[in-house]
């Protein structure tokens, strides 16, 4: 059946057959074929999610989020922090200014983890590969369930309140406010643009180094040795998964396509998600980053609590839906 | 003037500051270069997100690597 992926099947075929002269049938060459259809596919789905994601966070610069989110109340204050997160990029390295800053701007401890849950997880890398290497609806569903992460990990750490548990020093930073700067629609284009080749130009030898490993695993590794370590008859595949993930932190690029091969091999997708979640949402450098600002307890509340709803959303999609 | 790079030392917090220093020197400002990587001071000046530019205790520029060109009307406005 033709579709827009179309003619990167012909171009991996193609390249297969003329240019290395092999059988797309044997191991070698459907490795190849595996190889030369992934790499320029997802790298195209790539630029066009970060183009389009870049130029709309333009709207929603941190200012205009921490206004919006300012004084809002549990519930509906989580919402719309989980679905701005959607669309605006994180770097932890800015997760303490951001912290101090939307707390200090009113915006309730709940909603702002809502909001520090949702950005990181749901990005533009997850998404794009997410879509290139397993279709759109497993994008959707994974933007799904950390929106749903984010809103519901929100809601308990503010039901909780665990405002105790911030570093007191936080409410005694006097923050200054910034201004919001209105722009024409060709400079957003362009600080889209911008960001796109910002975000390719980190993210490209991930890709084609974790495809070129897919890519092995597809020709010569064995379907029976993944489904015996990561088959749904593994109870313990999630939870492993989510361990594993934890210190991958900005190798989801690289380590999307290996586990792409993996699915092909039987794998669950739930166990493919759970470990996504789990690279992006629960990384080691933002814990230690956010220490400066959390106490311990608050800290082992919020990586319990998003352990545990990873865990959840894994054996949920494995074992329910 | 003084010219101040906000971010934890990250990579592009250095990119940030290399454009920086070059469009101080293709306009000939006089500057110094102050990096601030205390997030309490990042805070207290208001930004959100890092790298962030600040010239003479004013944001200029949030959360972005701005190129030579860019920076260069930020800095003669002040």
């Amino acid at each position: 059946m033709p579709s827009v992926f179309t003619p990167y099947e012909v171009f991996a075929r193609w390249a297969v057959e003329r240019v290395f002269g092999l059988d797309p049938a044997t191991r070698l060459g459907s490795s190849l074929e595996f190889f030369f259809y992934d790499v320029p596919k997802v790298l195209t789905l790539l630029v066009a999610v970060s183009f389009v994601v870049g130029t709309l966070q333009t709207w929603l610069q941190p200012e205009a989020v921490r206004r919006i989110l300012g004084g809002r109340r549990l519930f509906f204050g989580n919402i719309a922090a989980a679905l701005i997160g959607i669309f605006t990029p994180f770097c932890s390295c800015s997760a303490v200014p951001l912290f101090i800053g939307f707390l200090k701007g009113g915006v309730p401890l709940g909603v702002t983890f809502s909001y520090l849950i949702s950005a990181p997880m749901v990005n533009e890398v997850a998404v794009a590969l997410l879509w290139g290497l397993f279709g759109w609806k497993t994008a959707l569903t994974y933007i799904g369930f950390g929106v749903a992460l984010a809103i519901a990990g929100g809601v308990v750490i503010g039901l909780l309140k665990l405002e105790k548990w911030v570093e007191p020093f936080v409410w005694e930073v006097p923050a200054g406010a910034g201004e919001l700067e209105s722009m024409p629609l060709r400079a957003r284009l362009r600080e889209g643009w911008r960001s796109t080749r910002e975000i390719i130009g980190k993210v490209w030898p991930y890709i084609v180094g974790g495809i070129a490993a897919g890519a092995f695993i597809h020709g010569y590794v064995p379907a029976d040795l993944v489904m015996r370590w990561a088959g749904p008859d593994n109870p313990f595949a999630v939870p492993v998964a989510v361990i594993l993930g934890v210190p991958l932190y900005a190798n989801i690029a690289g380590v999307l396509p290996i586990t792409e091969a993996l699915a092909g091999k039987g794998m669950p997708l739930g166990t493919v998600l759970a470990f996504t979640m789990a690279v992006t949402a629960l990384s080691a450098p933002e814990m230690i980053i956010l220490r400066n600002v959390l106490r311990p307890p608050l800290l082992a509340v919020f990586i319990g609590v998003m352990t545990a709803g990873i865990i959840a959303v894994g054996y949920l999609f494995n074992f329910v839906l | 003037m003084k010219i101040q790079i906000l971010g934890s030392g990250c990579a592009r917090c250095n990119q940030l500051r290399e454009n920086a220093e070059a469009a101080a020197r293709e306009l000939g400002l006089q500057y110094e270069i102050e990096k601030i990587t205390d997030f309490r001071e990042i805070a207290r000046m208001g930004a959100l997100v890092t790298p962030a530019l600040a010239v003479d205790g004013k944001l200029k520029l949030v959360g972005k690597v701005a190129g030579p060109e860019e920076i260069k009307p930020l800095l003669e406005a002040s």
